[in-house]
């Protein structure tokens, strides 16, 4: 019988998250990303809430452990409450990307207990905490224009932090990247996101010469450079290429595109050169299978986890996904395509997409400059560190060891996605509280004319 | 009201550019899986054989008329093992998968470990505790084949290969020391430990040895190209040797033997080493080194048993002396056994390569056919003229040459003997025979070698005799 169980909620999961990116797809197709779209919304909701049920149902069947039901009802709990909580106190909140917020975690709960279930219950206090700070923070952002006039003291806090991080961080795996505060570990480069969005977006909103835009470049200049030093060369890359992005649309110029991707280009060959964990990662990249012993390892095992899991995946707890070094982090994305095939894989990578989508559909319509940068900047940050992970953990591009954002296990990275993606719903609810009150009056108009017609009609008969 | 537009151009650049890297991402992920389900489970690095191998027996592996090659067993203490009913016989060719793996239970090991029968019967076993039966390979050796070449080696070192000429299916691997793949957990150490006996080398693909003699079939080919009309023209007088003082080659013949007047295909068929440096020393360097990568020397072979490459480099940096000493099949050449069956099997198949093949078909637990082997053409390497020619050549081997051990009243053979020098000592032969039977429309192809045993005329050609013999049902 747990057989039959275990391989029809194997099929079922993956049509589930089928269905689930087709509501999105539906979403996108739709159009104005304004207002109510309650019935996606609702049968989103209810996707999800099934695929956690059958993948608990199934982990704890498998697994003989009564926890992971435990574990399944208070993740639904938290996560259903936040979103319910969220359309609560911000009616004009998005409510597929909230979804898409949701689904991400969820499936990250599921593939991280799999995995190691004492760090889900880490991951979970984490997830907690984040959400109940980030609903404030969504309400911070309504007050939008003082944090934007605040861009300066941001460009400063977030340098400062990167700077400490290089002087005094310890070194893993040939990086510095974390940071010990009373016995927590932290990995500030993750939170200098936040801040580096948000002082570019400001720097970008106001700066109206040549020259301060120049300005901005060195700034942002240093924060590479710093992480570069660091040896966080994955995190480097990410922010230049949200720094390239938000420079283009904030310039509309062609040309500092080209530019920077030509820049971009000849850091990567001085990177190479310069770095001999560069090296190691772009050979294992080029031929991994003969480098299997040592810096082919990971990859290798990373692409046989993927292959092996085939298009339905192996089922849960049937794979071996563990065999995979750091795989709860960097190659929890293989984890994912190992067990639930590659297909729901494919749906996640859609799902992170949509909310991509979401983001800069979003920028488009708002009436802030700020607000469109920090958006666009926010969406490129978080599409770009989804590419890198994947892409280095399916052999598309070499390896850079980021995570990948609501997924993957670790502290510091979950709580900066949340804290992204809810300060980018502040920006939104203030758009589109506006764009209801004016779509109001309009219909205020159109009322008045109908009623003058009503008397018109009156006066003829 | 005015509503101000949004200029939003370049967002949607920034949309099509991620959506077309996240586009190629998914089809990359999607092609990755399609094309690497099966390949990479093989690795021995990937744990994931075991995981399956707890809900599935290993399935079995036969030869083409149904006899039992490998199967899993269960002992009184309840734990599986691989059990090989021919213990030695195809020690090489169907390998082992008690000791990591090789041979077709490398593979082959993603259907072995695999089980296609259907839900239904997955559910009964599995409410039932039992395990699902793996699916079955039936590969395309011939058991009689294979021990009679086993028999004909004997003691002797060495490796005999069979192939279906126009299929390119192998009938037969033969390597020789062996071992029982029964024992291998136990004895292998000991394999290990000895690296003279070499006994784990499959010695029809791995083995490199130098050509001999039967490099001349790649000499005449290439003097062919150059010269079309050589089989009419060409003549030479064997006083016994070469001798160019300048270059400083001085080349015999075997054992000294003195041939006289020799034309193309007698030169060929005596196996005359003077006359094959004369030819040798007229070729074109650059034109030879490519006919040689054409054939497939210093590349891949297109086999799925661990090989070793052929290597032998001929350019116009290559001096004469080397030349001269190619040409005749000693100097730098090594190939292995299994690449020269190979270019025999395309000279037989009218110059086309089969691609060559050992399975047949996999079927599930209960015998339903899963997945047919097509046969595979690999590439044309010759002319149908160039093959006509050196088929005929060949025949002469058997007719009046090398190879008379051949003539029957059964059936007609073609082939080239060859007797490989090898630590510059002269008494010092590897045995070699390459040919194929029938010689107008061939069915079969041999290729042998014995090691240190003396010349192929004496030692490789009967073995040859016996697998056609047995081929042909003669006693």
């Amino acid at each position: 019988m747990l057989y039959i169980y275990t391989e029809i909620s194997k099929y079922m999961i993956t049509f589930l998250m089928i269905l689930y990116c087709l509501e999105c797809v539906i979403y996108e197709i739709k159009g104005e990303p304004v207002f109510d779209h309650n019935g996606i919304v609702i049968r989103q909701r209810i996707y999800f809430v099934l695929i956690q049920i059958l993948a608990f149902s199934t982990l704890c069947l498998k697994l003989g452990q009564l926890d992971y039901a435990f574990l399944g009802v208070m993740d639904l709990i938290v996560l259903l409450s936040t979103v319910v909580l969220m359309e609560m106190i911000y009616p004009s909140v998005n409510k597929v990307l909230a979804n898409n917020m949701i689904m991400l975690i969820g499936i990250g709960f599921i593939i991280i207990s799999r995995l190691d279930f004492n760090k889900t219950i880490r991951q979970f206090v984490i997830v907690t905490v984040s959400l109940c700070l980030a609903l404030v923070l969504t309400k911070l952002f309504s007050y939008y224009k003082k944090i934007r006039d605040l861009y300066i003291v941001f460009a400063v806090i977030g340098l400062a932090i990167l700077l400490m991080v290089l002087i005094l961080g310890h070194t893993v795996n040939g990086s510095k990247i974390s940071f010990s505060i009373a016995g927590l570990k932290f990995q500030p480069s993750e939170f200098a996101k936040i801040i580096f969005v948000i002082f570019i977006a400001g720097a970008f909103a106001v700066a109206d010469k040549f020259y301060r835009v120049l300005l901005i470049c060195v700034v942002a200049a240093m924060y590479v450079l710093a992480l570069v030093f660091s040896r966080d060369l994955g995190n480097a890359l990410i922010f230049f290429i949200t720094f390239l992005f938000v420079l283009f649309i904030a310039t509309r110029n062609y040309a500092f595109l080209i530019l920077g991707f030509m820049g971009g280009a000849g850091a990567s060959v001085i990177a190479y050169r310069m770095f001999s964990h560069v090296r190691v990662r772009v050979q294992a990249f080029l031929d991994p299978f003969s480098k299997i012993d040592n810096q082919g390892y990971q990859i290798t095992q990373s692409l046989f986890a993927i292959s092996c899991g085939g298009f339905f995946g192996m089922g849960l707890s049937k794979g071996v996904p563990e065999d995979i070094p750091f795989v709860e982090s960097d190659f929890i994305f293989s984890a994912v395509s190992e067990e639930m095939g590659a297909i729901a894989a494919v749906c996640l990578l859609m799902i992170c997409f949509s909310s991509f989508m979401i983001l800069m559909r979003n920028a488009m319509i708002n009436r802030s400059r700020f607000c469109r940068l920090l958006l666009v900047g926010s969406a490129v940050l978080y599409i770009f560190q989804v590419f890198l992970t994947v892409g280095g953990g399916i052999k598309f591009i070499p390896l850079t060891g980021v995570t990948l954002p609501f997924v993957s296990y670790g502290g510091s990275s979950v709580m900066t996605s949340i804290f992204l993606f809810m300060i980018c719903q502040g920006v939104i609810v203030v758009n589109n509280d506006k764009l209801y009150e004016e779509w109001l009056e309009e219909n205020d108009d159109s009322e008045e004319e109908y009623s003058d017609y009503d008397e018109e009609e009156d006066t003829n008969s | 009201m005015t509503k101000k537009r949004i200029r939003t151009v370049e967002n949607w650049i920034t949309i099509v550019f991620f959506g077309l890297i996240f586009l190629s991402m998914s089809i990359y992920l999607c092609i990755y899986v399609k094309n690497n389900e099966q390949t990479l489970i093989g690795n021995s690095y990937n744990s994931r054989q075991k995981l399956l191998a707890r809900e599935n027996i290993r399935g079995r592996i036969y030869d083409s008329d149904g006899n039992l090659l490998a199967e899993t067993l269960t002992n009184e203490a309840g734990e599986e093992y691989r059990s090989y009913p021919y213990h030695n016989l195809y020690a090489h060719a169907v390998g082992f998968s008690n000791h990591g793996t090789t041979g077709i239970e490398s593979m082959a090991g993603f259907y072995l470990i695999n089980s296609d029968i259907s839900l239904n019967e997955k559910m009964e076993n599995d409410m039932a505790g039992r395990k699902n039966p793996g699916n079955n390979v039936y590969t395309t050796f011939d058991t009689d084949l294979q021990n009679v070449a086993s028999d004909a080696l004997g003691v002797c070192k060495g490796a005999v290969i069979v192939t279906e000429v126009k299929t390119g299916r192998i009938l037969a691997m033969v390597s020789k020391p062996d071992f029982d793949p029964n024992t291998i957990p136990e004895n292998w150490n000991a394999y290990v430990n000895n690296p003279q006996m070499s006994v784990l080398l499959n010695r029809t693909t791995q083995g490199l040895y130098p050509p001999g003699s039967t490099f001349k079939i790649i000499t005449s080919l290439e003097y062919l190209r150059e010269n079309p009309t050589a089989l009419q023209d060409y003549t030479y007088t064997c006083n016994g040797k070469y001798v160019d003082e300048a270059e400083n080659i001085d080349i015999s013949c075997y054992h000294g033997s003195v041939h006289g007047k020799l034309d193309f295909v007698g030169s060929f068929a005596k196996s005359c080493n003077s006359s094959f440096a004369n030819i040798g020393m007229s070729l074109d360097k650059d034109k030879f080194g490519n006919t040689l990568n054409g054939l497939l020397f210093n590349s891949g072979l297109p086999i799925e048993y661990n090989y070793s490459q052929s290597d032998l480099k001929v350019d116009s940096k290559t001096s004469d002396y080397d030349m001269a000493q190619i040409s005749i099949g000693q100097g730098d050449a090594i190939i292995t056994p299994i690449h020269l069956n190979l270019i025999t099997s395309a000279i037989a198949n009218k110059g086309v390569m089969m691609k060559p093949r050992v399975i047949d078909r996999v079927t599930d637990g209960n015998g339903k056919v899963i997945k047919t082997y097509a046969d595979e053409t690999e590439k044309r390497v010759m002319s149908e003229d160039e093959a006509k020619a050196l088929s005929l050549m060949m025949e002469a081997v058997v007719l009046n040459g090398t190879g008379r051990k051949l003539q029957n009243d059964h059936y007609t053979a073609a082939g080239k003997t060859g007797s490989a020098e090898f630590n510059g000592n002269k008494e010092d032969a590897h045995a070699w025979f390459t040919g194929f039977a029938p010689v107008d429309d061939p069915e079969i192809s041999v290729t042998i070698i014995v090691e240190g045993i003396g010349s192929g005329g004496d030692y490789a050609v009967p073995i040859a005799r016996r697998i056609f013999n047995c081929y042909y049902g003669i006693d």
